[in-house]
């Protein structure tokens, strides 16, 4: 389903036009406003659905093979930590879905810079970063039985 | 004189250079900070990471998780599974050494903020089947996009990178890379000592089954542009398995995903009559494959291809018998958030044709090929491999070093390791950038020479579709039809005609023999040529030229080795119609490719394949 915009939501802040993965989420000259210019490249992934702040971007299923009347609507909330989806079919049925997205603070994770310094036997070693502790084994990296 | 003056030349030297922010690029680049603390680390990509790669929309499940914690799998299981599954044919150092890895991987996951699935009643992660476990994965890549950021040096967003730089003081050693901001149109030369390529596999090779508006529904996603094979291919690296094309088996139109569906709700196929159909095929699949049809689990080309030999009978359509699972209401929510997690547009489809999988029996297609190292299908780079477990065959340096030095890989890029997926991919780059650290570390004060001449050609290359639009442009009144250039869309189709047509795609039931190929080869020699005639009328479009002419190199590829290749080895993925059945006895062996840019040819040539694993 190629995504679309809402003329009278859309303020042109151009999140979608960041996130876009394909590169299809574009500001219109005219209007100011975001608007998908390459509907046959869309994967329908949905970043910029969920990235939009106005809720202004919705999407309509591919003319080739999606009869008109459903939709597939995205409230992504970060500070909550979940996503909620509402699924509308062409015949009126509807269907809703909450899933978490992340059990930790956004910008949390620490950087591989301010860990420890690895050792220089580590580096000889096959082990990767954080192993073998985050292996969650005792016995250390597994070897290969054929090694000599 | 033309656009390729009027640019901004942007430089950054760097020690490790990162090409794609994916799974395998965050990877790379997080690990490569770990070892390199005083290395600058960059990474680079052509839309953002936030949101790049085959996990940009999400994913459901993580693939390839062993659980050693709780003894669920060894290695060597792994090992065993995927040389199964791709009829005998991988690199087994190489997925030993993903396998042994990708555990530690996904406990950091977890700890970053990764919502885990886990089962009530062991309190281990969900299995979904033996080797997969169910996450909330919307925010995948997300999450794991913020780790690799914390570890870069710099990440640059929006530039496609289009061609690899080489050392000019040392021969067949890489020296980093040049592309171009798809918004602000600047020349970027990255000078690097080590470059690990994280491309995406190609997409949009093969015809899609949707050529209107829903082209882009493609089940790999449409911005999978093959630059993890063309940027090694262009610079003289060996490939291997290139033949080894995959073909997907899932619900129709949309592709939404059936792995769940089979091994966690336990859905099952039959044909339009409401009969199992794999059986009907056993005897005529013994005839072409011998033994291995009796593997378990039922290697999944050999599942195609029973699912193809049913339809070609006129018993279509195949279809996932749903019905039952889904009086479940849990088993419900599992089946349509497994979509809404990973593949929206099948939610889409389903809604807009009034399917409900708890009335309605939905229709399963195969898809249209794709050529990726990262699936259950392992094409890509010729790469050393570790150096406690790579016979001598297989190791010639660092880790997942190709055969170009300096020039290291991961993901889609790196053939022969099937089945990494997305923990897998991620984990490889780990393991490409400790080596390519290592590499850095070594070669101490030793300089590289990238001349000015060398970026210079570089940069008229890549502007030129811009003035060839620019000029063509003025001999038309309006519209697309240009006696003096072709638009990349134009490309685009004519190539996936002739994958399609001659190189065994949906059109011939994946069916090509050696008269075809070779029409096929001499169609896109003649393509190549029309491809300096492509024009983009901006810059947008001057990223779609240089996506096509990636394609169109990893389909060069394609085409060579499956020429090659003189036996039908997957069924279900490719036909050989002059070689209709597995040949152990000749072909139980790598293929392995070499491009000349010089010569402008291909040499092709066998390499052993070593079972280390019993």
């Amino acid at each position: 389903m190629p995504t679309f915009v809402y003329m009278t939501r859309c303020d042109g802040c151009g999140h979608c036009v960041d996130v876009c993965p394909s590169d299809i989420m574009h500001i219109d000259k005219t209007y100011r406003r975001a608007y998908n210019i390459e509907p046959n490249m869309c994967w329908e992934c949905y970043s910029c659905v969920k990235a939009c702040p106005q809720n202004a971007i919705d999407a309509r299923g591919y003319a080739d093979f999606a009869p008109l009347g459903h939709s597939v609507r995205a409230l992504r909330e970060e500070e909550k930590g979940t996503i909620s989806w509402k699924i509308l079919f062409r015949d009126g049925r509807e269907k809703n879905f909450v899933s978490p997205i992340r059990t930790t603070k956004w910008g949390t994770i620490p950087s591989p810079a301010d860990l420890e310094t690895p050792s220089a036997e580590a580096m000889q070693s096959q082990e990767l970063a954080h192993e073998p502790d985050a292996l969650n084994i005792d016995g250390g990296l597994p070897v290969w039985k054929g090694a000599v | 004189m033309g656009w390729f003056n009027r640019r901004k030349t942007v430089f950054e030297d760097c020690d490790v250079l990162v090409v794609g922010g994916g799974m395998a690029g965050c990877g790379a680049t997080y690990e490569s900070k770990y070892w390199g603390r005083d290395l600058k680390v960059v990474c680079v990509e052509k839309a953002n990471i936030e949101r790049s790669g085959a996990v940009a929309q999400g994913l459901y499940a993580i693939n390839c998780y062993m659980g050693m914690q709780w003894n669920e799998n060894q290695p060597e299981d792994h090992v065993r599974y995927a040389r199964n599954d791709l009829m005998g044919l991988v690199r087994e150092d190489l997925g030993y050494d993903i396998a042994r890895h990708v555990d530690s991987a996904v406990h950091k996951f977890e700890e970053w903020g990764l919502p885990m699935m886990r089962d009530p009643e062991t309190g281990r992660y969900q299995r979904e089947g033996k080797w997969q476990i169910m996450i909330h994965g919307e925010s995948y890549k997300p999450i794991v996009a913020e780790a690799a950021r914390k570890a870069a040096d710099e990440v640059y967003n929006r530039i496609m990178v289009t061609h690899l730089l080489m050392d000019e003081a040392k021969s067949n050693r890489v020296a980093g890379a040049v592309g171009f901001n798809v918004r602000t149109g600047d020349f970027h030369v990255f000078r690097a000592k080590a470059v690990i390529i994280c491309a995406g596999g190609a997409s949009h090779i093969y015809k899609p089954r949707s050529v209107g508006e829903g082209m882009g529904r493609t089940w790999y996603a449409p911005w999978s542009s093959a630059s993890a094979y063309a940027l090694p291919i262009l610079v003289g690296a060996k490939m291997t398995q290139m033949e080894n094309r995959i073909v997907l088996a899932r619900f129709k139109d949309g592709y939404g995903p059936v792995g769940a569906y089979f091994l966690h709700l336990k859905t099952y196929t039959e044909n339009a009559y409401g009969e199992e159909y794999e059986s009907k095929w056993y005897e005529q699949t013994k005839e072409l494959v011998g033994d291995y049809i009796d593997h378990h689990p039922t290697p999944t080309c050999l599942r195609n291809h029973a699912f193809l030999e049913e339809l070609k009978a006129g018993r279509g359509p195949i279809r996932m018998v749903t019905k039952e699972a889904f009086q479940d209401p849990h088993k419900e929510t599992v089946g349509w958030e497994n979509f809404l997690g990973m593949t929206i547009g099948q939610a889409v489809v389903w809604a807009s044709q009034n399917i409900d999988p708890k009335h309605i029996n939905p229709e399963l297609t195969t898809s249209e090929p794709y050529v990726m190292g990262s699936h259950a299908t392992c094409s890509g780079a010729w790469a050393s491999g570790p150096e406690d477990v790579a016979p001598s065959d297989y190791q010639w340096g660092y880790n997942r070093m190709m055969t170009v030095e300096g020039l290291f890989g991961a993901g889609d890029t790196i053939g022969g390791s099937a089945h990494k997926f997305s923990s897998g991919s991620y984990t490889e780059g780990r393991i490409a950038a400790k080596a390519a650290v290592k590499y850095v570390n070594d070669m101490n004060s030793e300089k590289l020479r990238v001349s000015e001449k060398q970026y210079e050609d570089l940069k008229k290359v890549i502007y030129q579709p811009l003035e060839n639009y620019e000029v063509g442009r003025n001999e038309i009144v309006a519209g697309t039809v240009s006696p003096s250039y072709i638009l990349p869309i134009h490309g685009l189709q004519r190539l996936e005609k002739i994958m399609d047509e001659y190189v065994g795609g949906i059109s011939t039931n994946y069916m090509t023999n050696e008269p075809l190929l070779t029409r096929g080869l001499e169609l896109l020699d003649m393509l190549k040529e029309d491809l300096d005639h492509i024009g983009a009328e901006d810059l947008h479009q001057l990223q779609r030229a240089w996506e096509l002419q990636h394609r169109f190199i990893a389909s060069q590829s394609v085409a060579h080795h499956t020429l090659f290749r003189k036996e039908t080895r997957w069924p279900g993925y490719y036909y050989r119609g002059d070689h209709p059945k597995l040949d152990d006895e000749n072909w139980h062996c790598l293929t392995l490719s070499r491009y000349d840019k010089e010569s402008d040819s291909w040499d092709m040539e066998k390499a052993p394949v070593h079972h280390i694993i019993d």
